[in-house]
């Protein structure tokens, strides 16, 4: 889906992704993405849907530079990532920050809140030491902590207050891009709520483009502007939030979207119950992917894996998409 | 009749040196022979523990029954020895948790593990216990269950590790199920498996279900009646239509408006501030006002007593009407 007039900030081609593992029955290889496309435009939130062992993590690790993608290309502002030196990889890492799901494993225990929030500036060289005190505690501030939270541990805090910290970690370099992946899944749901309405703030106040991955459609609906749902290593369909849920082109997307508890017991969804599990990425089936639990299934989809097609403004990998 | 399960003002408090955490400070509940009861609450409310005492799994020490009682078709469980206990644990009463990982011995085929708790309850031989196991594994949707019967729990993917818990749960034919969190630890299509299992089991045992969760679209979907928890607490006690139509407590308004919906078109999400309080250091009054909208001088100093509304009875001094106003 291409935005007339605008390039996109970040471009992902063709990205695959195999982990391979040697063991006593033998080398296995996990295909874990294999051959993602999408585009994410400056200022949009793009939001990554899928189960468990979908990839979208490692889309997004991959995007972060985190690990490197057996094929393909992730372009930032024009540039594939992949092929940077050392010195302009640190550069542009400063424009894509992460945030991540756990935050009690995401922050070093032994240090305290004003050094892993400095800790960024540091390793950029940013500033002497009085002046990234002062914008740590602004970021403390900006995030919905007090600033004499700076000499604390992150022992001291809540679930909630530590994926403050967090994001305030994540956004003290101004970057252009943040990867959220799943920073509201680990958290309370009367906390969710105010976690998501900062992450909305913020992007509005500072300009920031989002990836947001979780598994909850309904939260990924509320932030979103596009929706890019992922199975088995592959996206099914990407298209925007709004038109999700009214009308979904894929099969898959459908029996997702149907399988959401609804908080409204008036008005409990006619169920699709999909059957067994996601096959393994180890041994992925042929075909399409998603042919082993589908529905709506025809030869075609056992044969051949369908290519991802333009329909009504949004984009479909599905031989017979329902719309 | 009487109910099947009667809990009366427990409170089930943890000591420490020094400390006392008050986990479950003063619960009363009820649940009917053949319904589905659910307790929502967020973490540190004391639900699990609360599931922890009816099974009389509380460690102690550290745990300690303050006061109240539990009873079970009549009976005392809180009176009851470890060895009663034993027979009353995964027979009469039982429990599915929530890491279906976790919650199954690795070295052990799940075979094995069924047929252990059908033999000590039910005193059938080897090839009797492994039959009905294999019943009960048909009967959770397991394709192949003979075969199934020799795998280790690492061989099953976690929605057939649940469906093996909870035929381990079923195999004795409970009176009571305790479903801690369930599906939690799933993904939303294999969790919509599983509570599609679970409905449909209940309507064909005509089992009494107790479900805890913290996903009120879980519990629009299971319940009939809703217990919501809130620091050690009941704070609301309403049918399930009641509860999401007109919550009562300013708490359960809260978390209801919080979570975003399908089909919602709020820019911005309802928020409840604030942070869930530690059971060790609960605030006087309402456990609820330093995070109440409605919150006045009498939340701080005096605890609500219980009133009621109707169908709900609720624990708050100035209770919700219908459109969200307060009543004097």
């Amino acid at each position: 889906m291409t935005r007339q007039g605008q390039t996109p900030l970040l471009e992902v081609k063709g990205l695959k992704k195999d982990f391979v593992s040697k063991g006593t029955n033998g080398t296995k290889i996990a295909h874990a993405l294999s051959g993602i496309d999408f585009s994410v435009y400056q200022g949009e939130t793009f939001g990554l849907v899928g189960e468990s062992g979908c990839g979208k993590t490692t889309v997004g690790r991959v995007i972060c530079c985190l690990t490197n993608p057996t094929a393909g290309s992730v372009q930032f502002e024009g540039k594939n990532l992949f092929q940077m030196s050392r010195t302009e990889l640190k550069t542009v890492r400063k424009d894509i920050q992460m945030i991540f799901q756990d935050p009690f494993a995401s922050l070093d225990p032994r240090m305290t809140v004003g050094q892993i929030i400095t800790e960024p500036l540091i390793i950029h060289k940013i500033g002497d030491r009085a002046s990234r005190k002062r914008e740590a505690e602004k970021f403390l501030e900006r995030v919905g902590l007090q600033p004499s939270y700076y000499n604390r541990y992150p022992h001291e805090f809540s679930g909630g207050q530590r994926q403050r910290i967090g994001i305030a970690r994540a956004l003290i370099l101004k970057p252009k891009l943040v990867i959220c992946d799943e920073p509201v899944s680990a958290l309370d749901v009367s906390v969710q709520s105010q976690i998501l309405n900062l992450l909305d703030e913020l992007q509005k106040d500072m300009g920031l483009t989002y990836i947001f991955i979780a598994h909850g459609l309904n939260v990924v609906k509320h932030i979103s502007d596009r929706v890019g749902v992922m199975y088995l290593g592959r996206m099914a369909e990407i298209v925007d939030a709004d038109h999700l849920f009214l009308s979904p082109a894929h099969p898959y997307t459908q029996a997702l979207l149907s399988a959401i508890p609804q908080p409204d017991p008036k008005n409990i969804p006619q169920r699709i119950i999909l059957e067994g599990d996601i096959p393994s990425p180890i041994n992925p089936p042929p075909g399409c992917y998603f042919h082993t639990r589908c529905r709506c299934c025809k030869d075609l989809c056992v044969r051949e894996a369908p290519q991802m097609k333009q329909i009504g403004g949004r984009e479909v990998a599905c031989h017979y998409p329902l719309i | 009749m009487a109910p099947l399960l009667e809990v009366k003002n427990l409170k089930t408090y943890f000591f420490s040196p020094g400390k006392v955490v008050p986990a479950v400070d003063g619960v009363t509940f009820h649940v009917d022979r053949g319904e589905v009861l659910c307790i929502v609450g967020e973490s540190g409310c004391g639900k699990s523990v609360t599931s922890l005492s009816i099974m009389r799994l509380v460690p102690t020490p550290p745990g300690k029954f303050v006061a109240g009682e539990i009873l079970f078709d009549g009976e005392d469980i809180l009176k009851k020895t470890e060895k009663e206990m034993c027979g009353i644990r995964g027979n009469a009463i039982s429990m599915i948790y929530q890491e279906p990982m976790t919650s199954l011995n690795p070295v052990f085929t799940i075979g094995m593990q069924i047929v252990e708790a059908i033999r000590l309850h039910q005193g059938l031989n080897r090839q009797e216990a492994e039959q009905k196991a294999i019943k009960m594994l048909h009967l959770v949707g397991i394709a192949d269950p003979k075969s199934r019967l020799r795998e280790y729990p690492h061989q099953l993917s976690g929605g057939m590790r649940q469906r093996v818990m909870i035929a381990m749960g079923l195999c004795c034919e409970p009176k009571l199920l305790i479903a801690d969190e369930p599906t939690t630890a799933l993904d939303v299509t294999i969790q919509a498996q599983i509570l599609d299992l679970m409905r449909k089991l209940k309507k064909e045992l005509g089992m009494t279900i107790l479900f805890i969760t913290h996903d009120l679209g879980v519990v629009a979907e299971m319940a009939q009646r809703v217990i919501v928890m809130y620091g050690g607490r009941v704070v609301e006690e309403a049918p399930v239509d009641a509860l999401f139509a007109a919550p009562r407590h300013p708490y359960t308004k809260g978390l209801i408006n919080c979570i975003p919906k399908t089909d919602d078109t709020r820019e911005t999400l309802d928020v409840i501030p604030g942070i869930v309080p530690s059971p060790s250091n609960f605030p006087q009054g309402c456990r609820f006002h330093p995070r109440c909208p409605y919150a006045q001088e009498r939340c701080r100093r005096e605890e609500p007593s219980v009133y009621t509304i109707g169908a709900t009875k609720v624990s708050c001094h100035f209770p919700l009407v219908s459109d969200g106003a307060e009543e004097g």
